[in-house]
């Protein structure tokens, strides 16, 4: 199916998925344009994971359907599985082959053309030749998630489903990385990840956030913190922690959360939080209104949904 | 510097947790009291050296008094189990090498003639020798038992054969094993066992390593499908198998001087359908553990039996009827018959196959269910 066919990478509706009757992924819609890195954020077991298993065949949903790539998620997982590269979130390859023989093992398992040339030139971009025949268990957990990506990325496919690609990735590594993926879906490719780290939602093109298995909000970073619908002022000055616990006992604020030398309220009715500071504009304090983060968003979006 | 004293909190912190880990292990906790409880059943029940009623056909040529006397004794005895009588030495012998019988007892043509006019006729036992120890008693009684059974048939003038040496010579033939040499029994049998433990245990953890490891989920993403796995994880064990195999038969050879009657292309022919059936039930195993210690743990429950019931270590006659029921289900049973078959009793693919078919239906059922149980996805 060419790429005029199906808009969409992936274009799916009402997944849903139960654990021993739990209900763990809540009939969620997704649609993620070809060529966009799609980020996908929720808090610890909100069920990304989840999802992601069953965008690639690895777990069956209870409900719902659609398409990825064009191909049927519940008819044509064989389809599907040729042409998207899921990087675990949790280490998966084979601790006890060294990295050259893990790259071999993928590319012979997807059947990568020039077999050979494509392993050394995965080798090459991780900038690990000289090192390929060190065995993986033995590469520290960033290595580990370098490698990972490498080898998603040997039979060059059309979809990458990254599961926290960056977790415990040092900075440099990690802007390397981010450049990389920008680099790559310019030239096409789309790109569905998970993170759990603000920064790296606001390099990505558009997002999703779920809790509790539903999908709360879902468009770009502006959008969504327009969706929380949440008003923000920041304040410095000396002794903001005994400000913070008086803040936070007072109606109309919803957040304090500390950032270096400053606090960030926010709250979702304007007024009553401009009533609630009230009484602290004055010096030595320095009160500012500020745009929200998407820290704040999130926040304030799950409180919502986890008191409704 | 003096260390702390031992602290019998945090000694009972270990403690704790290592009981509540061993509930959670359910499978752990089923072994701890099965393994006993089976080994109790098996040597307590099942065991016996001292096998009796072994199924004899008898090849009658002379229905005199004398030679009823005979076979009754036998019947008689606790040892012989008289199954039925022969028309023909052939067939005598097809049942004999295949194993249905233990002994053939064949009283010769004018046997009683022969004894009133005390010419002291032969009568031969032969014996299925394969096995030194399932036969050794009960031959060792035969000859005394023979000698009796006559006394109250020596009437009149024939009184006089009543007192001295028997009146006729009992032969006994050990086929298959004359020199009664348990190596020559045991060394075939190495090699089913040694295939048994091995490719039962490496397949078992061959799925399971994958799952524990957390490497399935990369495996399941890719386009590998379930029979490309299977296949790609049993054909190198295949290899690993019948390296074993070659190395028990070069020892059984060269440092054990087995006697190798038949072909040994039979050998690897009956070998093949043999390691398929102990893949398939390592793969099973594999597809029913979450860990590789639950893998081993089935692997091991599998194993014990058939060392124990297979008539490896013991006569299989000896054994009561349902241990031997179990024994019949069991590949390794029916392999050693096969195996000793081709290195003793000379057979040839027709006899063989007749050991393995039931092998053969072993491995299939596995094979089913394996692949039933095998998930393709991670529910
Ligand atoms: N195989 C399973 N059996 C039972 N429950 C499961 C299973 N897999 C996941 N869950 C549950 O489903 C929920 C969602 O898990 P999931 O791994 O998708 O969360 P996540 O969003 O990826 O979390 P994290 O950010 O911590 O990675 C969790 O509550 C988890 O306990
Ligand atoms: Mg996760």
């Amino acid at each position: 199916m060419s790429e005029e066919d199906a808009p969409f990478a992936i274009d799916v509706a009402g997944i849903t998925k139960s654990f021993d009757g739990r209900v763990v992924v809540d009939d969620i819609p997704m649609r993620v344009r070809r060529g966009e890195i799609f980020g996908f954020l929720g808090p610890n077991g909100s069920g990304k994971t989840t999802f992601l298993r069953m965008l690639c065949g690895l777990l069956r949903p209870d409900g719902g359907q659609g398409r990825c790539l064009g191909f049927d998620i519940l008819g044509q997982p064989d389809d599907i599985k040729r042409r998207v590269g899921y990087m675990t979130q949790r280490f998966s390859f084979y601790e006890d082959l060294s990295i050259e023989e893990n790259l071999d093992f993928i590319a012979r398992v997807y059947g990568v053309p020039d077999r050979r040339g494509a392993v050394a030139a995965g080798l090459a971009r991780l900038g690990m030749s000289s090192r390929r025949r060190q065995l993986a268990g033995t590469l520290s957990g960033g290595w580990k998630q370098r490698l990972a990506l490498a080898a998603c990325l040997l039979h060059a496919p059309e979809l990458l489903l990254l599961d926290e690609p960056t977790a415990g990735v040092d900075p440099k590594a990690r802007r390397e990385f981010w450049d990389e993926i920008h680099g790559l879906a310019a030239g096409g490719l789309t790109v569905l990840i998970t993170t759990h780290y603000m920064d790296e939602a606001e390099r990505c093109h558009r997002l999703a956030y779920i809790a509790y298995g539903k999908l709360l909000a879902q468009g770009s970073v502006d959008e969504i913190v327009r969706q929380a619908g949440i008003f923000t002022w920041q304040v410095q000055g000396p002794r903001l922690a005994e400000l913070a616990t008086l803040l936070r006992k007072t109606p109309g604020v919803e957040q304090v959360a500390a950032f270096g030398d400053a606090l960030h309220v926010s709250g979702s009715d304007r007024g009553a939080l401009a009533a609630a500071i009230a009484p602290h504009r004055r010096d030595p304090h320095r009160w500012t209104e500020i745009e929200p983060g998407l820290e704040d968003a999130f926040i304030r979006l799950m409180r919502s949904s986890g008191t409704q | 510097m003096t260390r702390p004293p031992l602290s019998f909190r945090r000694f009972a912190a270990i403690a704790v947790k290592e009981f509540v880990q061993m509930r959670r292990d359910r499978l752990t906790f089923a072994m701890m009291v099965g393994i006993p409880l089976i080994q109790l059943m098996i040597f307590g029940f099942a065991i016996n050296t001292d096998p009796k009623y072994l199924p004899t056909a008898v090849v009658l040529r002379d229905r005199s008094p004398f030679a009823r006397s005979i076979v009754e004794a036998m019947r008689n005895s606790e040892y012989f189990q008289i199954v039925g009588e022969v028309a023909s030495e052939d067939e005598a012998r097809r049942m004999l090498s295949l194993g249905e019988v233990q002994f053939v007892l064949n009283i010769p043509e004018d046997f009683s003639r022969h004894i009133a006019r005390g010419e002291r006729p032969a009568v031969l036992l032969e014996a299925d020798a394969t096995d030194p120890a399932a036969t050794g008693n009960a031959l060792a009684a035969v000859s005394e038992m023979a000698t009796s059974a006559l006394r109250h048939d020596l009437k009149g003038p024939l009184a006089q054969f009543a007192s001295g040496p028997p009146p006729f010579d009992l032969r006994m033939h050990r086929k298959f094993n004359p020199e009664r040499i348990t190596q020559y029994n045991v060394v075939p049998g190495l090699m089913g066992v040694v295939l048994t433990m091995t490719m039962v245990i490496i397949t078992a953890l061959a799925m399971t390593r994958e799952r524990e490891r957390g490497t399935i989920e990369m495996l399941l993403a890719t386009p590998a499908r379930p029979t490309e796995v299977m296949l790609g994880k049993i054909v190198p064990y295949i290899l690993v198998g019948y390296v074993q195999l070659l190395l028990i038969l070069a020892a059984a050879i060269i440092i054990f001087q087995v006697p190798v009657e038949g072909d040994p292309l039979v050998l690897f022919g009956a070998t093949f359908i043999f390691i398929i059936a102990n893949l398939s039930v390592g793969l099973t195993f594999s597809t029913l553990a979450t860990n590789q210690l639950q893998a081993v743990q089935m692997a091991f429950f599998f194993f014990l039996p058939s060392i124990l019931l297979s008539g490896f270590m013991f006569p299989f006659r000896g054994m009561p009827l349902w241990a031997q029921w179990l024994g019949e289900c069991l590949p390794l049973t029916h392999f050693l018959r096969a195996v000793r078959g081709v290195f003793l009793k000379g057979h040839g693919v027709s006899e063989t196959m007749y050991f393995m078919w039931p092998v053969a239906l072993f491995a299939v059922v596995a094979i089913v269910v394996g692949v039933k149980r095998y998930r393709q996805t991670l529910d």
